[in-house]
């Protein structure tokens, strides 16, 4: 399928705001993960925090989307010139003809949860709280269309954490039936007690940093970020070197609401789906970002399968060492990570892995790469047996 | 690819719809065309067999909603469920265990169940409906607050003409318990399946093209059922059914987001 452009690429985490934060970090093996002092959460776990989010309100025109998802994403939309390369394209194509998809799983949660906790004698809701702008998970697409001016078609896909890849694949077949001809595309998910007693309800949380494909792994480090990707249509000048979206792969398990499949069927098929896309052979792929979250079942299920299709020699590694699992926003992240590798030259390692689980026969980077990749495939597997893998690259 | 440049077009082949007063496609058509009347009454859910009965226990209502109408739009079509890709809409999540698992949060002990939990994310319904049909094609979860629907059309047709596949849509919305629903008054449950291909063949219901547009949303004429239409987003829907149940030629404009709405062709099937 046609590859589309992407124009530029953002990502803010508990590593730093914007690509230079993020790149330094990796490159440094520094994780952002720290001892959870979130909120009044009380769990023996470690987090993924963005410092200062709850510091800058937003402005009074957009005071109606006041949560911290939508504070997290106008930090994020701030970096990187990502604001002023959109309005390029809004100058180029108009607009109406600039879609914006974004991915999210829990919107503006934590301020729900925080007016649940002052509900009146009549146990209503207190006056300052906004469906509309927070728990409304459209707000999020919503408020970066108006932040960015633009008024083309929207929507925001929640697909637990495969949310943020899928949306790349959605823009670009929009952009293949003329509907669009460019797209604000990426993913918002910021800390809430939801998720964190959520996970830990399930125990899926680590109470160490996580340790993704470390024999002794044991949960998950919930983290926040925010992650934008600006796709262009390419028309029929394709120049070298142009950093492109090329292929998308998007399966379903089938098997359980809450656990992967054992042989990681589901992210098999997806990979496949998403080399077919981009027309590539399994040996063109130089770098794997691997979902990773570091429970025993995801890893297990998800080596099983980049063995099955990539084999045993492509370097791999998880990034959720760094920045927790982001959930809804994760898949962004990571393709930005992607971008980051095949930009900056290098692979990043995966942290926290002392002991490189033996059942995961696959190349586990736990030193810097310093090659850097032409060709990046990214894996976002997620509740509900959702599946989507990501391949980006220069072009040749 | 079916359409034109910023037009797309698919076949219905089949429909599924349960709401207020609404048991049925095949009930409510007769309603739409106007053969029998319309009586509001609650939505009656059923409780979904397709689960095995471990699951089928813990099925949340938005389970249900969603198997009850995808079950109704593939009976007895030549459908392969287990290779259906199938786009959900809709503006909310299981709003009964969004409000038990708020209140939980808001306890000293935030005792939250492993269930409820999961049962609370945005994707339950999809992932039962996978589990339940053996569907290993994508599924997505769309919400476009009281657009939902219509986002939902959008990325259904795009997927059909895209992958050249059968594609399922699946809109439904849940009535929230109080305080939400004051925040978030949706009447009650209401849902639509269609069944959409992307080449005609006989025994199709119709023809929908979509555009985007900035036209004035269409209401429909009677009463109780422009009341009804805006009772919940996934309701959205109904002036392009009430086309489909008159068998006849014609355009209305849906609503979408501030700024655009979504014009949808209806071409019965001759």
């Amino acid at each position: 399928m046609q590859p589309v452009a992407i124009t530029a690429i953002t990502a803010t985490s508990c590593l730093g705001a914007g690509l230079r934060a993020t790149s330094e970090a990796l490159r440094a093996q520094r994780s952002g993960l720290a001892p959870c002092n979130f909120e009044t959460v009380q769990l023996d776990t470690y987090i993924g925090q963005v410092p200062g989010i709850d510091e800058r309100s937003l402005p009074s025109e957009i005071s109606d989307y006041e949560c911290r998802n939508n504070r997290l994403a106008l930090l994020g939309l701030k970096q990187d010139g990502f604001m002023a390369a959109t309005a390029r394209a809004v100058d180029r194509y108009g607009a109406e003809r600039v879609g914006v998809f974004l991915g999210t799983s829990t919107a503006g949660m934590l301020e729900t949860e925080i007016a649940f906790r002052s509900l009146d004698a009549n146990g209503m809701l207190p006056a300052s709280f906004k469906y509309a702008g927070s728990l409304d998970f459209y707000s999020l697409a919503s408020f970066v269309r108006k932040v960015l001016s633009l008024q083309g078609p929207a929507a925001v896909v929640s697909t637990a954490c495969s949310s943020s890849a899928k949306v790349f694949g959605m823009a670009r077949r929009y952009m293949q039936l003329g509907i669009i001809d460019a797209a604000v595309v990426g993913g918002v998910d910021s800390l809430c007690l939801t998720t964190m007693y959520g996970f830990h309800s399930l125990q899926l949380t680590s109470p160490v940093q996580c340790r993704p494909f470390d024999k002794h792994r044991d949960g998950i480090s919930v983290g926040e970020a925010a992650a934008f990707a600006l796709l262009e249509v390419m028309g029929d000048s394709n120049v070298p070197g142009t950093l492109a979206l090329l292929g998308v792969g998007e399966t379903s398990d089938a098997h359980h609401i809450s656990s992967p499949h054992p042989e990681g069927a589901g992210a098999r098929s997806a990979m496949q789906a998403a080399l077919a896309d981009a027309g590539l052979p399994a040996s063109a792929v130089d770098y794997v970002n691997l979902h990773g979250t570091g429970t025993p079942s995801n890893d297990g299920a998800e080596s099983k399968a980049v063995e099955g299709v990539l084999g045993t020699e492509v370097p791999c590694s998880s990034t959720k060492g760094y920045t927790g699992h982001t959930l809804g926003a994760a898949g962004a992240l990571e393709i930005a990570i992607c971008a980051i590798a095949v930009s900056d030259g290098f692979m990043p390692s995966g942290l926290n892995c002392t002991l490189i689980d033996p059942e995961c026969r696959i190349n586990y980077l736990r030193s810097l790469g310093d090659a850097g990749p032409r060709v990046a495939l990214s894996n976002s597997l997620g509740f509900g047996g959702t599946n989507c893998s990501v391949v980006i690259g220069r072009l040749k | 690819m079916s359409g034109e440049r910023g037009r797309w077009a698919a076949e219905v082949a089949a429909i599924g719809l349960l709401g207020p007063g609404l048991s049925n496609w095949t009930q409510g058509r007769e309603v739409l065309r106007g053969s029998l009347p319309y009586h509001s009454q609650p939505t009656a859910i059923p409780t979904s067999t397709a689960l095995p009965p471990a699951e089928r226990r813990r099925a949340v209502r938005v389970v249900n909603l969603a198997m009850a109408v995808g079950f109704e739009a593939t009976a007895g079509q030549a459908a392969d469920l287990t290779d259906l890709p199938t786009v959900f809409a809709s503006s909310v999540a299981d709003t009964r265990t969004c409000d038990e698992l708020l209140r939980t949060l808001a306890t000293p002990e935030r005792s939250v169940s492993p269930t409820r939990f999961h049962n609370s994310v945005h994707n339950i319904a999809a992932g039962y409906w996978s589990i339940a049909t053996g569907d290993t094609a994508s599924y997505t979860m769309v919400c476009a607050h009281d657009g939902s629907f219509a986002a939902g059309l959008i990325e259904a047709l795009s997927l059909a003409a895209t992958t050249q596949k059968q594609v399922m849509l699946i809109t439904y919305d849940l009535d929230y318990p109080s305080p939400l629903r004051e925040q978030r008054p949706i009447a009650d449950a209401f849902a639509v399946a269609m069944l959409l291909r992307p080449k005609a063949a006989a025994g199709a219901i119709c023809q929908l093209e979509c555009a985007l547009g900035a036209q004035l949303v269409t209401k429909l004429n009677r009463p109780e059922l422009e009341s009804l239409r805006l009772s919940a987003p996934a309701a959205r829907c109904l002036p392009v059914l009430e086309l489909m149940a008159n068998g006849r030629e014609g355009s209305v404009s849906v609503e979408y987001l501030d700024s655009l709405s979504l014009a949808v062709t209806v071409k019965p099937w001759v």
